[in-house]
Protein backbone atom coordinates (compact mmCIF):
# COMPACT_ATOMS: atom_id res chain seq x y z
CA UNK A 1 0.00 0.00 0.00
CA UNK A 2 0.97 3.53 -0.73
CA UNK A 3 2.00 5.37 2.82
CA UNK A 4 3.61 8.32 1.05
CA UNK A 5 2.41 9.90 -2.29
CA UNK A 6 5.59 12.11 -2.99
CA UNK A 7 7.35 8.62 -3.42
CA UNK A 8 4.34 7.17 -5.94
CA UNK A 9 4.80 7.16 -8.93
CA UNK A 10 2.90 10.19 -11.04
CA UNK A 11 -0.29 8.31 -12.41
CA UNK A 12 -0.36 4.99 -10.57
CA UNK A 13 -2.49 6.00 -7.45
CA UNK A 14 -6.09 5.23 -7.79
CA UNK A 15 -8.80 7.69 -5.74
CA UNK A 16 -9.41 6.21 -2.72
CA UNK A 17 -5.91 5.93 -1.59
CA UNK A 18 -5.00 9.24 -3.50
CA UNK A 19 -7.98 11.03 -1.98
CA UNK A 20 -6.79 9.45 1.67
CA UNK A 21 -3.48 10.29 1.50
CA UNK A 22 -3.81 13.93 -0.42
CA UNK A 23 -6.54 15.16 2.73
CA UNK A 24 -3.75 14.20 5.06
CA UNK A 25 -0.90 15.91 3.46
CA UNK A 26 -2.85 18.89 2.72
CA UNK A 27 -3.98 18.84 5.98
CA UNK A 28 -0.49 19.08 7.29
CA UNK A 29 0.49 21.82 4.62
CA UNK A 30 -2.20 24.07 5.68
CA UNK A 31 -1.37 23.82 9.85
CA UNK A 32 2.10 24.19 8.91
CA UNK A 33 1.72 27.63 7.32
CA UNK A 34 -0.84 28.33 10.01
CA UNK A 35 2.00 28.31 12.71
CA UNK A 36 5.06 29.37 9.84
CA UNK A 37 3.82 32.40 7.74
CA UNK A 38 2.47 35.32 9.77
CA UNK A 39 0.56 36.73 6.66
CA UNK A 40 -1.26 33.07 5.99
CA UNK A 41 -2.37 32.79 9.44
CA UNK A 42 -4.11 36.49 9.30
CA UNK A 43 -5.91 35.14 6.22
CA UNK A 44 -7.38 31.82 8.10
CA UNK A 45 -6.71 31.83 11.84
CA UNK A 46 -9.35 29.03 12.44
CA UNK A 47 -8.02 26.07 13.84
CA UNK A 48 -8.03 23.44 11.29
CA UNK A 49 -11.04 20.49 11.53
CA UNK A 50 -9.19 17.53 9.96
CA UNK A 51 -10.44 17.89 6.40
CA UNK A 52 -12.94 15.58 5.13
CA UNK A 53 -12.80 16.77 1.47
CA UNK A 54 -10.16 18.39 -0.87
CA UNK A 55 -12.65 21.28 -1.12
CA UNK A 56 -12.84 22.20 2.86
CA UNK A 57 -8.73 22.75 2.28
CA UNK A 58 -8.95 26.98 2.22
CA UNK A 59 -7.51 28.61 -0.90
CA UNK A 60 -5.63 31.53 -1.43
CA UNK A 61 -5.96 33.93 -5.02
CA UNK A 62 -2.95 34.15 -7.15
CA UNK A 63 -3.16 38.06 -6.70
CA UNK A 64 -1.80 37.48 -2.95
CA UNK A 65 1.74 36.19 -4.19
CA UNK A 66 1.75 39.96 -5.37
CA UNK A 67 0.57 42.02 -2.93
CA UNK A 68 2.36 39.91 -0.15
CA UNK A 69 5.07 38.44 0.92
CA UNK A 70 3.94 34.96 1.62
CA UNK A 71 6.64 32.52 3.21
CA UNK A 72 6.62 30.10 5.80
CA UNK A 73 10.88 30.46 6.02
CA UNK A 74 13.20 33.12 7.96
CA UNK A 75 14.53 35.47 5.26
CA UNK A 76 17.95 33.23 6.12
CA UNK A 77 16.66 30.41 4.74
CA UNK A 78 15.34 31.69 0.99
CA UNK A 79 17.29 30.22 -1.63
CA UNK A 80 15.82 31.13 -4.34
CA UNK A 81 13.24 33.68 -5.54
CA UNK A 82 11.02 32.99 -8.14
CA UNK A 83 8.93 36.25 -9.75
CA UNK A 84 6.03 35.88 -12.04
CA UNK A 85 4.37 39.16 -14.00
CA UNK A 86 1.50 36.98 -15.06
CA UNK A 87 -0.80 38.84 -17.72
CA UNK A 88 -2.08 41.43 -15.88
CA UNK A 89 -0.02 43.23 -13.14
CA UNK A 90 3.06 44.96 -13.02
CA UNK A 91 4.12 43.92 -9.69
CA UNK A 92 5.56 40.39 -9.97
CA UNK A 93 4.61 37.32 -7.49
CA UNK A 94 7.02 36.89 -5.52
CA UNK A 95 7.79 33.02 -4.62
CA UNK A 96 10.27 32.00 -1.94
CA UNK A 97 11.83 28.48 -1.62
CA UNK A 98 14.51 26.83 0.55
CA UNK A 99 16.75 24.65 -0.08
CA UNK A 100 14.38 21.59 0.41
CA UNK A 101 11.22 22.94 -1.58
CA UNK A 102 13.84 23.77 -4.50
CA UNK A 103 14.84 19.96 -4.39
CA UNK A 104 11.39 18.27 -4.02
CA UNK A 105 10.34 20.53 -6.65
CA UNK A 106 12.64 18.77 -9.25
CA UNK A 107 12.45 15.46 -8.28
CA UNK A 108 8.75 15.47 -8.97
CA UNK A 109 9.13 17.39 -11.83
CA UNK A 110 11.85 14.66 -13.21
CA UNK A 111 9.97 12.07 -12.29
CA UNK A 112 6.30 13.44 -14.00
CA UNK A 113 8.60 13.95 -16.94
CA UNK A 114 10.22 10.47 -17.12
CA UNK A 115 7.25 8.85 -17.30
CA UNK A 116 6.78 11.04 -20.92
CA UNK A 117 10.39 11.31 -22.00
CA UNK A 118 11.49 8.14 -20.70
CA UNK A 119 15.03 8.20 -18.07
CA UNK A 120 17.68 8.73 -20.33
CA UNK A 121 19.01 12.69 -21.10
CA UNK A 122 18.13 12.80 -24.63
CA UNK A 123 19.92 16.33 -26.74
CA UNK A 124 17.52 18.93 -25.79
CA UNK A 125 16.16 21.81 -28.21
CA UNK A 126 15.06 24.81 -26.18
CA UNK A 127 12.86 27.01 -27.98
CA UNK A 128 14.05 30.36 -26.33
CA UNK A 129 16.93 32.51 -26.08
CA UNK A 130 19.49 31.93 -23.92
CA UNK A 131 19.23 35.30 -22.22
CA UNK A 132 15.92 33.72 -20.41
CA UNK A 133 18.67 32.67 -17.60
CA UNK A 134 20.10 35.85 -16.53
CA UNK A 135 20.51 35.64 -12.97
CA UNK A 136 21.02 32.63 -10.86
CA UNK A 137 19.22 33.70 -7.61
CA UNK A 138 15.78 35.17 -9.13
CA UNK A 139 14.22 33.49 -11.83
CA UNK A 140 11.35 34.36 -14.33
CA UNK A 141 8.38 31.83 -14.52
CA UNK A 142 10.68 31.64 -17.98
CA UNK A 143 13.59 30.50 -16.63
CA UNK A 144 12.55 28.67 -14.00
CA UNK A 145 10.40 26.81 -16.39
CA UNK A 146 13.58 26.26 -18.52
CA UNK A 147 16.00 25.42 -15.83
CA UNK A 148 13.70 23.03 -13.96
CA UNK A 149 13.54 21.02 -17.47
CA UNK A 150 16.90 21.25 -18.60
CA UNK A 151 17.69 18.50 -16.18
CA UNK A 152 15.99 16.07 -18.44
CA UNK A 153 18.19 16.90 -21.45
CA UNK A 154 21.44 17.07 -22.31
CA UNK A 155 23.69 19.07 -25.09
CA UNK A 156 21.68 22.26 -24.21
CA UNK A 157 20.94 24.23 -27.53
CA UNK A 158 18.84 27.02 -27.35
CA UNK A 159 16.74 27.37 -30.62
CA UNK A 160 16.50 31.43 -30.80
CA UNK A 161 18.71 34.45 -30.60
CA UNK A 162 18.18 37.04 -27.60
CA UNK A 163 15.87 39.50 -30.12
CA UNK A 164 14.06 36.25 -30.78
CA UNK A 165 15.23 35.53 -34.44
CA UNK A 166 15.81 31.95 -35.21
CA UNK A 167 19.35 30.76 -34.25
CA UNK A 168 19.30 29.03 -37.96
CA UNK A 169 22.87 27.80 -37.43
CA UNK A 170 21.85 26.26 -33.79
CA UNK A 171 19.11 24.70 -35.16
CA UNK A 172 21.35 23.18 -38.24
CA UNK A 173 23.96 21.95 -36.19
CA UNK A 174 21.50 20.33 -33.54
CA UNK A 175 19.43 18.73 -36.40
CA UNK A 176 22.39 17.23 -37.69
CA UNK A 177 24.30 15.72 -34.84
CA UNK A 178 20.89 14.46 -33.46
CA UNK A 179 18.06 14.81 -35.78
CA UNK A 180 18.12 10.87 -37.15
CA UNK A 181 17.71 10.11 -32.68
CA UNK A 182 15.13 10.71 -30.00
CA UNK A 183 15.20 14.50 -28.82
CA UNK A 184 13.70 16.27 -26.59
CA UNK A 185 12.57 19.96 -26.94
CA UNK A 186 10.91 22.65 -24.83
CA UNK A 187 8.98 25.62 -25.03
CA UNK A 188 6.99 28.40 -24.37
CA UNK A 189 3.53 27.60 -26.57
CA UNK A 190 3.69 31.45 -27.44
CA UNK A 191 7.38 31.16 -28.39
CA UNK A 192 7.52 27.59 -29.81
CA UNK A 193 4.25 28.76 -31.98
CA UNK A 194 5.57 32.70 -33.17
CA UNK A 195 9.21 32.53 -33.08
CA UNK A 196 9.74 28.86 -33.77
CA UNK A 197 7.04 27.15 -35.88
CA UNK A 198 5.66 30.27 -37.82
CA UNK A 199 9.04 32.06 -38.14
CA UNK A 200 10.49 28.30 -39.87
CA UNK A 201 7.17 28.15 -41.92
CA UNK A 202 7.88 32.52 -42.96
CA UNK A 203 11.21 31.73 -43.94
CA UNK A 204 10.27 28.15 -45.94
CA UNK A 205 12.34 25.60 -43.46
CA UNK A 206 11.73 22.55 -42.72
CA UNK A 207 13.73 19.65 -40.22
CA UNK A 208 12.65 16.53 -40.65
CA UNK A 209 13.37 15.33 -37.28
CA UNK A 210 12.78 11.16 -36.90
CA UNK A 211 12.00 10.98 -33.20
CA UNK A 212 11.56 14.32 -31.57
CA UNK A 213 8.94 14.93 -28.33
CA UNK A 214 8.01 18.90 -27.91
CA UNK A 215 6.89 19.51 -24.32
CA UNK A 216 5.24 22.72 -24.23
CA UNK A 217 3.43 25.29 -21.51
CA UNK A 218 2.58 28.95 -20.56
CA UNK A 219 -0.36 29.12 -22.66
CA UNK A 220 -0.90 32.23 -25.13
CA UNK A 221 -0.34 35.36 -22.50
CA UNK A 222 -0.57 38.32 -24.60
CA UNK A 223 -0.76 36.95 -27.63
CA UNK A 224 -4.32 35.37 -26.85
CA UNK A 225 -5.43 37.12 -30.13
CA UNK A 226 -2.67 34.33 -32.26
CA UNK A 227 -3.65 31.63 -30.00
CA UNK A 228 -4.75 28.29 -32.18
CA UNK A 229 -5.81 25.05 -30.88
CA UNK A 230 -4.02 22.18 -29.90
CA UNK A 231 -4.36 20.41 -33.33
CA UNK A 232 -3.33 23.33 -35.14
CA UNK A 233 -0.58 23.58 -32.89
CA UNK A 234 0.44 20.42 -33.32
CA UNK A 235 0.02 19.86 -37.05
CA UNK A 236 1.68 22.82 -37.86
CA UNK A 237 4.77 21.72 -35.45
CA UNK A 238 4.80 18.39 -37.45
CA UNK A 239 4.69 20.38 -40.47
CA UNK A 240 8.03 22.36 -40.20
CA UNK A 241 9.68 19.80 -37.82
CA UNK A 242 8.85 16.57 -38.66
CA UNK A 243 7.88 13.66 -36.56
CA UNK A 244 7.12 15.17 -33.07
CA UNK A 245 5.18 14.08 -30.19
CA UNK A 246 3.40 17.06 -28.60
CA UNK A 247 2.69 17.07 -25.38
CA UNK A 248 0.95 20.64 -23.42
CA UNK A 249 1.16 20.59 -19.55
CA UNK A 250 -0.46 22.99 -17.36
CA UNK A 251 0.94 24.40 -14.24
CA UNK A 252 1.95 27.29 -12.01
CA UNK A 253 4.99 29.40 -10.72
CA UNK A 254 3.17 29.16 -7.67
CA UNK A 255 3.36 25.38 -7.85
CA UNK A 256 6.35 24.48 -9.98
CA UNK A 257 7.02 20.94 -10.27
CA UNK A 258 3.26 19.38 -9.82
CA UNK A 259 2.64 20.20 -13.36
CA UNK A 260 -0.12 19.06 -15.44
CA UNK A 261 0.83 17.17 -18.48
CA UNK A 262 -1.54 16.23 -21.17
CA UNK A 263 -1.69 12.71 -22.47
CA UNK A 264 -2.09 11.54 -26.13
CA UNK A 265 -5.87 11.81 -25.58
CA UNK A 266 -4.74 15.77 -25.17
CA UNK A 267 -6.07 15.49 -21.26
CA UNK A 268 -4.41 17.54 -18.61
CA UNK A 269 -3.93 14.69 -15.92
CA UNK A 270 -3.40 15.22 -12.28
CA UNK A 271 0.02 13.59 -11.30
CA UNK A 272 -0.24 11.55 -7.76
CA UNK A 273 0.90 14.86 -5.89
CA UNK A 274 -1.76 17.22 -7.19
CA UNK A 275 -5.26 17.66 -7.64
CA UNK A 276 -7.64 20.36 -9.07
CA UNK A 277 -11.70 21.27 -8.55
CA UNK A 278 -13.77 23.65 -10.35
CA UNK A 279 -15.63 25.96 -8.77
CA UNK A 280 -18.21 28.56 -9.53
CA UNK A 281 -17.64 32.25 -9.96
CA UNK A 282 -19.36 33.96 -7.18
CA UNK A 283 -20.26 31.74 -4.86
CA UNK A 284 -17.18 29.84 -5.60
CA UNK A 285 -18.95 26.19 -4.38
CA UNK A 286 -17.46 23.33 -6.35
CA UNK A 287 -19.57 22.57 -9.43
CA UNK A 288 -19.86 18.93 -10.57
CA UNK A 289 -17.56 17.17 -13.03
CA UNK A 290 -18.15 18.26 -16.92
CA UNK A 291 -19.22 21.55 -15.80
CA UNK A 292 -17.30 25.06 -16.41
CA UNK A 293 -15.69 27.13 -13.72
CA UNK A 294 -12.46 28.46 -12.03
CA UNK A 295 -10.13 26.41 -11.64
CA UNK A 296 -8.32 25.47 -8.20
CA UNK A 297 -4.81 23.59 -7.71
CA UNK A 298 -3.69 21.71 -4.90
CA UNK A 299 -0.33 20.51 -4.66
CA UNK A 300 1.63 18.60 -2.08
CA UNK A 301 4.83 20.45 -2.56
CA UNK A 302 4.54 24.22 -1.16
CA UNK A 303 6.68 24.07 2.51
CA UNK A 304 8.66 27.12 2.27
CA UNK A 305 5.45 29.38 1.18
CA UNK A 306 1.77 28.75 1.44
CA UNK A 307 0.85 27.53 -2.20
CA UNK A 308 -0.28 24.14 -1.90
CA UNK A 309 -4.06 25.35 -2.65
CA UNK A 310 -4.76 27.94 -4.96
CA UNK A 311 -7.43 29.54 -6.86
CA UNK A 312 -6.47 30.25 -10.29
CA UNK A 313 -7.41 32.57 -12.90
CA UNK A 314 -7.83 30.05 -15.40
CA UNK A 315 -11.21 28.29 -16.71
CA UNK A 316 -11.80 25.21 -17.28
CA UNK A 317 -13.89 21.12 -16.73
CA UNK A 318 -13.03 17.85 -15.03
CA UNK A 319 -13.44 15.58 -17.36
CA UNK A 320 -12.97 12.47 -15.45
CA UNK A 321 -10.93 10.32 -13.37
CA UNK A 322 -8.85 6.98 -12.97
CA UNK A 323 -10.81 6.34 -16.51
CA UNK A 324 -9.06 8.28 -19.30
CA UNK A 325 -8.41 5.98 -22.01
CA UNK A 326 -4.56 6.48 -21.90
CA UNK A 327 -4.81 4.11 -18.96
CA UNK A 328 -3.14 6.64 -16.47
CA UNK A 329 -4.80 7.26 -13.11
CA UNK A 330 -6.37 10.78 -11.58
CA UNK A 331 -8.62 13.40 -12.58
CA UNK A 332 -8.31 14.49 -16.32
CA UNK A 333 -9.37 18.07 -17.28
CA UNK A 334 -9.20 21.05 -19.76
CA UNK A 335 -8.11 24.42 -19.28
CA UNK A 336 -11.09 26.64 -21.40
CA UNK A 337 -8.87 30.15 -20.97
CA UNK A 338 -8.87 33.20 -18.36
CA UNK A 339 -11.60 33.78 -16.64
CA UNK A 340 -13.38 37.45 -17.68
CA UNK A 341 -11.63 40.42 -15.64
CA UNK A 342 -14.80 41.46 -14.21
CA UNK A 343 -15.12 37.66 -12.49
CA UNK A 344 -11.54 37.76 -11.78
CA UNK A 345 -11.59 41.08 -9.85
CA UNK A 346 -14.85 39.77 -7.95
CA UNK A 347 -12.90 37.15 -6.99
CA UNK A 348 -10.03 38.29 -5.17
CA UNK A 349 -12.77 41.28 -3.73
CA UNK A 350 -14.82 37.90 -2.70
CA UNK A 351 -11.83 36.62 -1.33
CA UNK A 352 -10.57 39.93 0.49
CA UNK A 353 -13.90 39.70 2.38
CA UNK A 354 -14.86 36.35 3.35
CA UNK A 355 -11.68 34.04 2.47
CA UNK A 356 -9.52 36.40 4.07
CA UNK A 357 -11.40 36.02 7.43
CA UNK A 358 -11.85 39.82 8.89
CA UNK B 1 42.94 8.54 -8.23
CA UNK B 2 39.67 8.50 -9.53
CA UNK B 3 38.01 10.14 -6.69
CA UNK B 4 40.56 12.72 -7.24
CA UNK B 5 39.49 13.72 -10.94
CA UNK B 6 35.58 13.89 -9.20
CA UNK B 7 37.49 16.26 -6.89
CA UNK B 8 38.53 18.56 -9.57
CA UNK B 9 35.24 17.75 -11.36
CA UNK B 10 33.44 19.80 -8.40
CA UNK B 11 36.09 22.25 -8.06
CA UNK B 12 35.93 23.20 -11.79
CA UNK B 13 32.38 23.07 -11.94
CA UNK B 14 31.09 24.85 -9.10
CA UNK B 15 33.77 26.89 -8.91
CA UNK B 16 34.85 26.24 -5.36
CA UNK B 17 37.97 25.84 -3.60
CA UNK B 18 39.28 22.40 -3.35
CA UNK B 19 38.55 22.46 0.55
CA UNK B 20 35.09 22.82 0.33
CA UNK B 21 34.84 19.51 -1.73
CA UNK B 22 34.07 17.01 1.24
CA UNK B 23 31.10 14.53 1.67
CA UNK B 24 29.07 16.66 3.39
CA UNK B 25 28.70 19.22 0.54
CA UNK B 26 25.45 19.14 -0.22
CA UNK B 27 23.61 20.11 -3.48
CA UNK B 28 21.58 23.74 -2.54
CA UNK B 29 23.76 23.96 0.99
CA UNK B 30 25.60 26.95 -0.92
CA UNK B 31 24.92 29.06 -3.63
CA UNK B 32 27.81 27.79 -6.23
CA UNK B 33 25.74 24.52 -6.05
CA UNK B 34 22.56 25.31 -7.34
CA UNK B 35 20.47 24.15 -10.79
CA UNK B 36 22.54 25.74 -12.99
CA UNK B 37 25.88 24.59 -11.54
CA UNK B 38 24.30 20.58 -11.24
CA UNK B 39 23.76 20.78 -15.16
CA UNK B 40 27.39 22.15 -15.51
CA UNK B 41 28.22 19.68 -13.42
CA UNK B 42 26.91 16.67 -14.41
CA UNK B 43 28.27 17.50 -18.16
CA UNK B 44 31.87 17.51 -16.23
CA UNK B 45 31.38 14.57 -14.74
CA UNK B 46 30.02 12.64 -17.81
CA UNK B 47 33.39 14.21 -20.25
CA UNK B 48 35.39 12.94 -17.56
CA UNK B 49 34.20 9.80 -17.22
CA UNK B 50 32.56 9.16 -20.17
CA UNK B 51 29.49 7.89 -18.80
CA UNK B 52 26.02 8.98 -19.97
CA UNK B 53 23.76 9.61 -16.62
CA UNK B 54 20.06 9.22 -16.49
CA UNK B 55 17.50 11.59 -14.77
CA UNK B 56 17.40 9.19 -11.70
CA UNK B 57 21.37 10.26 -11.16
CA UNK B 58 20.33 13.68 -11.52
CA UNK B 59 18.23 13.85 -8.41
CA UNK B 60 19.97 11.33 -6.66
CA UNK B 61 22.86 13.23 -6.56
CA UNK B 62 22.65 15.31 -3.63
CA UNK B 63 26.02 15.40 -2.09
CA UNK B 64 29.44 15.00 -2.91
CA UNK B 65 28.97 11.68 -1.22
CA UNK B 66 26.12 10.40 -3.53
CA UNK B 67 28.12 11.75 -6.81
CA UNK B 68 30.33 8.75 -5.68
CA UNK B 69 27.70 6.21 -5.03
CA UNK B 70 26.35 6.87 -8.13
CA UNK B 71 29.38 7.06 -10.14
CA UNK B 72 30.27 3.59 -8.87
CA UNK B 73 27.96 2.14 -10.09
CA UNK B 74 29.18 2.61 -13.28
CA UNK B 75 31.98 0.91 -12.40
CA UNK B 76 34.08 3.78 -11.39
CA UNK B 77 36.72 3.17 -8.58
CA UNK B 78 36.69 5.43 -6.18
Amino acid sequence: MITDLLEASPYSVASADKKRLLLRGLQELTVYHQQNCLAYHQLFNEPVEPFTDISAVPFLTVPLFKQRPLKSIPVEQVFKVLTSSGTTGTVPSRIYLDADTAKLQSRVLVKIMQEWLGKQRLPMLIWDSPSVIKSRDSFTARGAGIQGLSFLGRHHTYALNDDMSLNIEAINTFFERFGSGPVFMFGFTFMVWKFGVQALKEQGLKFDFQNAVLIHSGGWKKLEDEAVTAETFNSKTEDQLGHVRVHNFYGMVEQVGSIFVACEEGHLHCPSYADVLVREPGNWQVVPEGNVGVLQVLSLLPKSYPGHSLLTEDRGRILGEDNCNCGRKGKYFEVLGRMEKVEARGCSDTFERTGAGQ
Amino acid sequence: MSEEKIKQAFVKALAIPEEQVKDSLEYNSIKEWDSTAHMILIAELEDVFEVMLDTDDIIDMSSYAKAKEILRKYDIDC
